[in-house]
């Protein structure tokens, strides 16, 4: 027997184009319905500025700062080495990778790995459970500069690392865990239950539905909060001067120091000396950010393929 | 031959006594059907038989439930009494990955890696579910892209594919149209030869078109259970006779 949901798809195409659609609403029938509804424009007007004033206000600042910050590209900038001529943002950009991948490989497996047990394991409706959403919740509105602060007299001074790559990893990892955790447990909670009786219904274990069931289809939410965590360490300063410290060169080992992106961009403009780079550091910072988020983006539309 | 005995089964949801004293058997290579009214429990007795209701917090079961004279609350391995008694779902749940991925998930679950035996049992298992000949050039497709019908026909096929002894099917029907509705019934008179199957419906009509046996359910009570011909024909029970005659329910 044929399948009329193929049938459907594949014959059931007409070139519309040509058709004079009577349900569509023409400009003044429109205008009729204000005028019979005034208060209607007026709440259209409003939210209509409302959207505007937003893209407005993102936009100039883009603009603003690629206008600033374009001219300011000189291959000089991108030296390298640093010398306090050049202000070559380079090693900046190779830390900031560095960093932000340290920072991933120490917080995503804690945070994925909690929020699989809180999810999936934990009884629903614990009170343990409510606890810990609680608490990271709290934890994931503080302040940089108080787990800055943290990690400076915890991993820098109690631990003696020194201001270094690894006190400012794990200040990070500890700073964007909540995100990561809450993201990913609700991720897993939109899984709907019929994947999981009928991945138990098979004879699958917990494991077995977990992996291959669970969190694939939860992917691209785990994904996005891990985008988010990026956009995080990205963007730091306050956590990383005191913990990552803003040595100029290339952070080799794990306990050397080093500036990430944003922290050179703003030493530089807190020295006043080099405020046209900072600008440009700004444009790189900016794409960085950009390319992060499109990257990701593609990488969760590849993950979730299957799923349409 | 008993495929199933239930003997003085209760359950609890909580403080809310579901089940009361049950007690039924289910033949081997027979359709059982089990009707009553939303609520009676028919739903709940049917997940107590490849225990999904573990994964219901606060149930409490007492009792004796025996598959082929083994007590399923004992030392089974549940995941192996999931084998053997496989679950087709009211709502069709394929999941998000495609048609033979589907399909495979229950063999490869249970260790079969063979690319081979593999093909010939997603193969088999689409026949065996009469959806084969829409599906074989869309294997790789994914499953969500199907009707309602062909998906929960596909969770046929997928629960066919790690070979039970048994099939639940829970109110699989009610969600489909008639036509869909048609071929599984189809289906499960085919499978019979088989298979025990052990359906929950709303529908009496389906219940008497395709059951061997039925059992009527009410408030949590196994009110009769006969041949499904006994039942409609000459119901030994009031409250038989008034629900299925309509007048309540």
């Amino acid at each position: 027997m044929a399948n009329s949901d193929n049938i459907k798809n594949d014959a059931a195409l007409v070139d519309v184009s040509q058709i004079k659609a009577i349900n569509k609403v023409s400009f003044k029938q429109r205008m009729k319905a204000y005028k019979r509804k005034p208060l209607s424009l007026v709440l259209l007007i409003l939210v209509g500025l409302a959207a505007a004033i937003s893209a407005a206000a993102l936009i100039f600042i883009i603009v603003y700062v690629l206008v600033r910050g374009v001219p300011n590209l000189t291959p000089e900038l991108f030296s390298l080495e640093y010398n306090s001529d050049n202000v070559s943002c380079m090693p900046s950009i190779i830390n900031t990778i560095i960093l932000t991948l340290v920072t991933l490989v120490i917080s995503v497996p804690f945070g994925v790995g909690a929020a699989i047990y809180l999810a999936e394991y934990a009884k629903r409706g614990n009170k343990l459970v409510k606890v810990i959403r609680t608490m990271a919740e709290t934890l994931a509105g503080i302040p940089s500069i108080v787990y800055g602060l943290f990690g400076m007299l915890f991993f820098v001074y109690a631990l003696n690392w020194g201001y270094s790559l690894l006190a400012g990893a794990f200040t990070l990892a500890i700073m964007v865990l909540p995100t990561i955790m809450r993201t990913t447990e609700e991720a897993l909670l939109t899984v709907p239950d019929s994947y999981r009786e009928g991945s138990y219904g098979l004879g699958s274990g917990k494991l077995r539905t977990i992996m291959r069931i669970i969190l694939p289809s939860a992917m691209p939410g785990i994904l996005a909060g891990i985008i988010l965590a990026v956009g995080r360490i990205v963007g730091e300063t306050a956590a990383l001067i005191y913990t990552y410290g803003s040595a100029t060169g290339y952070a080799a080992g794990p306990f050397n120091s080093g500036r990430s992106l944003a922290v050179h961009m703003y030493v530089l403009t807190n020295e006043g000396l080099h405020t046209d780079q900072a600008w440009g550091t700004a444009v790189v910072l900016l794409v960085l950010v950009f390319a992060i988020n499109t990257l990701s983006a593609f990488v969760a539309k590849k993950l979730g393929n299957n799923k349409r | 031959m008993d495929k199933f005995t239930i003997e003085n089964m209760n359950l609890y949801y909580g403080k809310f006594h579901a089940l009361k004293d049950v007690n039924i058997r289910m033949k081997k290579n027979r359709i059982t059907a089990f009707i009553g009214p939303s609520g009676c429990g028919k739903s709940t007795l049917l997940k107590s038989l490849n225990r999904m209701n573990d994964l219901v917090e606060g149930c409490k079961i007492t009792g004796d439930i025996r598959l082929d004279n083994e007590d399923i609350y004992g030392d089974m391995d549940v995941n192996i009494l999931r084998k053997r008694v496989g679950m087709v779902f009211q709502k069709a749940n394929p999941f998000p990955m495609s048609i033979y991925d589907n399909i495979a998930f229950g063999p490869r679950t249970h260790g079969i890696k063979n690319k081979c035996e593999l093909d010939q049992i997603v193969e088999e298992s689409l026949r065996d579910a009469a959806i084969w000949d829409e599906l074989k050039d869309r294997l790789k497709k994914s499953a969500l892209g199907l009707s309602g019908g062909q998906q929960q026909r596909l969770c046929i096929a997928r629960a066919l594919a790690v070979k039970p002894e048994v099939l639940l099917m829970d109110e699989a029907t009610s969600a489909l149209d008639p036509i869909s509705t048609g071929k599984i019934e189809e289906l499960c008179l085919k499978l019979k030869n088989d298979y025990t199957i052990v359906m929950v419906t709303h529908n009496m009509q389906q219940a008497l078109r395709i059951s061997d046996e039925t059992a009527f359910f009410l408030l949590g009570e196994m009110v009769e259970c006969n041949s499904t011909d006994a039942i409609f024909s000459n119901p030994q029970d009031k409250r038989t006779e008034e629900y299925i005659t309509g007048r309540f329910g």
